[in-house]
């Protein structure tokens, strides 16, 4: 008894093909994992399943849900059949929920909406929906508002706004990919427990693979709206036919090969007892100032051609401690040391030069009206004699080539470019200045799998051929064990541990670096894997 | 809550504070002195002082200013140089036809624009969306006082439904005062609601795209029911922007319509007080609408509170 049968489903945005021929079904009680890269189709296909899409979709095929096709639905059906027949949990927990409605609010509408029930009884099932999730009404009254609740209780609360009406299929679209590790083994843990509990079948869509290894029954990969390969997981883990799915799980799980720390190194960047505080709002009008250490007495040293990894979860200081490294903002006690002088607000342009930094967001951090050339060449600023004429062009060449990209590409505007294109010519403008070392933050998290390898290799050649330190800072564990050296895990705005990188991850000694370790999902052991699949159960 | 008022009510007094000294000093370096002023360019130099002292100008400008101010703090706004009326019953008289005039004006520009803006919003680029922002282009070029004219020639010269101008005054009856000010807040409200219908469509469809607007769908509301549920109330904070500055124009800037019209209000006054140097007058009126202005800002602060949980909390 299959609960929704995708069948030769094709659609169209436009003229665009987004879709073609998608085919898979999901059971009652089962959990299905569509997989892929951006632009794979995958989250339209879980707005498909809704019929939730564009105005200028075109579909075709079937997508039964328990053998009523969902595309011959009219618009008052599909609203019957949408949070009742159907939930829906989004990747935004930020953004999802109405900020100006009490969480109490929006879940009773669920209830609502699809039946009589009375404005307090609906109040009441949502209590106990919200429960459910993990929000008991003792401790997150319904009055709340979704901005006195972090990110994974916002999520808690999407996700009981969804299975309020208990039903047959819930779809979830990335809901853990903006939470913390932690958060996101929590939340998984619930998705699974509610499958079992109410007997619905879940259709969870993922680029992260790590993260379906662990608990999906069958996995779907999808690549540029078709399906290139799909079956039950551990069967498809241990069997991977299609090179697609081969590449996806290697890009999933790259490991780069640093070169060798030079021996006995001198510091470079000394960082002694850093503190930034925040003044908070006052309590009274006439209240004392109350204050939010947000880096909270760090002490760390990166060495030349050293690299070091800064690991923690949201909140923990990280960006913080980044702007006040870049000498953005003033330290309110301890200090830090580049290259031996002082670094603050004040810091002579000339000492920036050598400490150069890298985004997450390879959309936003570039002026979209400047020309590439112009884009790499803004660091020359720090310096009182850049080069100018052949040699600068020479300069740019010689930077856009270290990056892969061609010497052409400068006379090109970003809009030109990929995501992972972009993150090259970021770290084109890093480089360009020859810095000896590098902050990248959450360089690599907004990239797919695939590009996020080639961006971590080129990292590791980098740091041979440009003798390069840096400071990777990342919430992504596996990302960290492999470009680094040595680690240091942060919480509450202190290091609560720093050591080898390999040391710390194979015998954390702290209960944070345990915790932070165990959440992190991780992708199956192949060859563990090859041979539990050929022994007959 | 509490504190977040206090907070902007602390703010309002120092605004009224600071806009008092600007406009005091401002209204003092203006050249022409309104004793010699009215008393034409031939009068004697000791006619001249006698009145200036009679007027109060012969003390320092500091003890003006606080006589001023706490004159206006009692209610009373001093005596008009030209007139020799008090200058609180010349204002008393003209808001009774400003005021309401305004808050016409207001009602009728939001019942127009947020229908519009709603429909438009909704149909967004159909052309039922083509049609309302088309109209509502022309009601932005269009200048007022034109409309005015021809709201004139139409309503009272050819259909006879209304009278061309003039006030009769609230003692003649309520409907009768409110009917003498319809066409003139008709005048003003059309421009003024093409504006706003321009904001609440764009405000509204920024509100459209955002995530919980999709999570609102999934829930199993239809377009409608999320739009009135979700939608609303959140693209209300820039439509009170819009609408705070409205009401002070409407307050103040209303002075061509009242010319069309004849009407007695707040702008007429001030445009005789300044072609007669009657500064006195110049500093009340400007000060009463400063204070309108902040007050307004004010409850539109207010407003924002109701409307977002998220700026009561902040502090």
């Amino acid at each position: 008894m299959t609960l929704l049968s995708i069948e030769n489903l094709s659609l169209s945005i436009g003229e665009f093909p987004i879709l073609k021929g998608v085919t898979f079904s999901i059971a009652p009680g089962e959990i299905v994992a569509v997989t892929g890269e951006s632009g794979s189709g995958k989250s339209m296909t879980a707005l498909a399943t809704m019929q939730l899409l564009p105005d200028s979709a075109t579909t075709s095929g079937y997508i039964m849900l328990s053998g009523q096709n969902i595309l011959d639905l009219s618009e008052p059906e599909l609203c019957a059949m949408r949070g009742n027949d159907v939930g829906m949990v989004f990747q935004e927990p930020m953004t999802a929920l109405n900020p100006v409605k009490t969480i109490g609010a929006q879940v009773a509408e669920t209830i609502l909406v699809h039946s009589d029930t009375p404005r307090d009884q609906a109040m009441e099932r949502a209590g106990e929906m919200l429960r459910r999730v993990g929000l008991p009404p003792e401790r997150f009254p319904l009055s709340r508002y979704p901005h006195e609740l972090s990110g994974g209780q916002r999520q808690r609360v999407v996700i009981a706004m969804a299975i309020a009406q208990r039903p047959r299929l819930l779809i979830a679209d990335e809901p853990t990919t903006a939470l913390d590790v932690t958060t996101q083994a929590q939340i998984l843990d619930l998705l699974k427990e509610l499958v079992d509990e109410f007997g619905m079948g879940l259709l969870m869509i993922t680029h992260d693979l790590a993260v379906v290894s662990d608990m999906a029954d069958r996995i779907v990969v999808m690549r540029h709206g078709e399906i290139v390969e799909q079956g039950e997981t551990r069967q498809l883990f241990a069997d991977m036919k299609h090179p697609y799915t081969k590449a996806l799980f290697e890009a999933s799980g790259h490991q780069v090969t640093l070169p060798d720390v030079p021996e006995a190194p001198e510091p470079i960047l000394q960082v002694e007892n850093a503190v930034r505080e925040y003044a908070l709002p006052r309590k009274g009008l006439f209240g004392a100032r109350q204050f939010h250490r947000a880096v909270d007495g760090i002490s760390f040293t990166i060495h030349h051609g050293e690299r070091v990894g800064l690991v923690g979860e949201s909140g923990c200081g990280k960006s913080t401690l980044t702007r006040a490294l870049l000498g953005l903002e003033a330290l309110q006690g301890g200090s830090i040391t580049a290259f031996g002088k002082p670094v603050g607000p004040g810091t002579d342009p000339g000492l920036r030069a050598g400490l150069q930094v890298v985004f997450q967001d390879p959309y936003g951090s570039f002026n979209p009206r400047h020309r590439v050339d112009r884009i790499i060449t803004e660091p020359y600023h720090l310096i009182s004699n850049p080069p100018t004429g052949l040699e600068r062009q020479e300069a740019i060449s010689e930077a856009l080539i270290a990056v892969g990209l061609k010497p052409s590409d400068a006379d090109k505007y970003i809009h030109e470019f990929s995501g992972g294109q972009r993150q090259r010519i970021a770290i084109a403008r890093a480089l360009i200045i020859r810095p000896e070392l590098i902050i990248f933050d959450e360089a690599v998290s907004a990239l797919d799998v695939s590009i996020r390898a080639q961006i971590l290799d080129l990292i590791a050649d980098l740091s041979e051929s440009h003798n390069l330190a840096y400071l990777f800072i990342s919430h992504d564990l596996s990302v960290v064990r492999t470009v680094t050296d040595r680690v240091l895990v942060m919480k509450s705005g202190e290091i609560v541990e720093q050591g080898e990188t390999e040391e710390v991850f194979a015998n954390p000694q702290h209960t944070y670096t345990k915790t932070l370790i165990e959440a992190a999902p991780v992708l199956p052991d192949m060859s563990h894997l090859k041979e539990a699949a050929n022994v007959p159960a | 809550m509490l504190r977040y008022s206090l907070k902007r009510l602390l703010s309002l007094i120092v605004s009224l504070a600071i806009a008092s000294v600007v406009i005091f000093l401002v209204i003092e370096v203006a050249p022409g002195d309104p004793a010699s002023f009215m008393l034409g360019i031939n009068a004697q130099p000791d006619t001249v002082a006698a009145l200036r002292a009679e007027l109060g100008l012969d003390v320092s400008k500091t003890q003006r200013y606080l006589s001023w101010v706490g004159g206006m703090l009692q209610g009373d706004f001093g005596t008009s140089y030209t007139y020799r009326t008090p200058v609180t019953q010349m204002i008393a008289d003209r808001v009774w036809v400003s005021l309401p005039l305004a808050l016409y004006a207001l009602t009728l520009s939001t019942l127009i624009a947020f229908p519009a803006g709603i429909y438009a919003a909704s149909r967004r680029g159909k052309p039922g969306d083509i049609t309302v922002m088309g109209a509502t282009q022309l009601g932005i070029a269009v200048p007022n006082f034109w409309f005015a004219m021809l709201l004139v020639l139409v309503f009272a010269i050819n259909l006879r439904w209304f009278s061309a101008g003039g006030f009769p005054g609230w003692d003649e009856g309520f409907f009768v005062a409110l009917k003498a000010l319809t066409l003139p807040a008709i005048a003003l409200a059309l421009p003024q609601s093409a504006i706003l219908a321009r904001v609440m469509r764009s405000s509204l469809l920024d509100i459209l795209s955002e995530d919980f607007m999709r999570t609102a769908r999934a829930k199993g509301l239809s377009r409608r029911q999320a739009l009135w549920r979700h939608g609303l109330r959140n693209a209300l904070v820039p439509v009170l922007t819009i609408m705070g500055l409205q009401f002070s124009f409407l307050l103040a800037g209303g002075i061509i319509i009242e010319q069309v019209f004849f009407l007695p209000g707040l702008g007429r006054l001030i445009f005789q007080a300044i072609s007669a140097r009657d500064l006195i007058v110049v500093e009340s009126v400007v000060m009463l609408l400063v204070f309108s202005v902040i007050l307004v800002n004010f409850l539109v602060d207010l407003a924002y509170a109701a409307v977002d949980p998220r700026l009561r909390s902040r502090t």
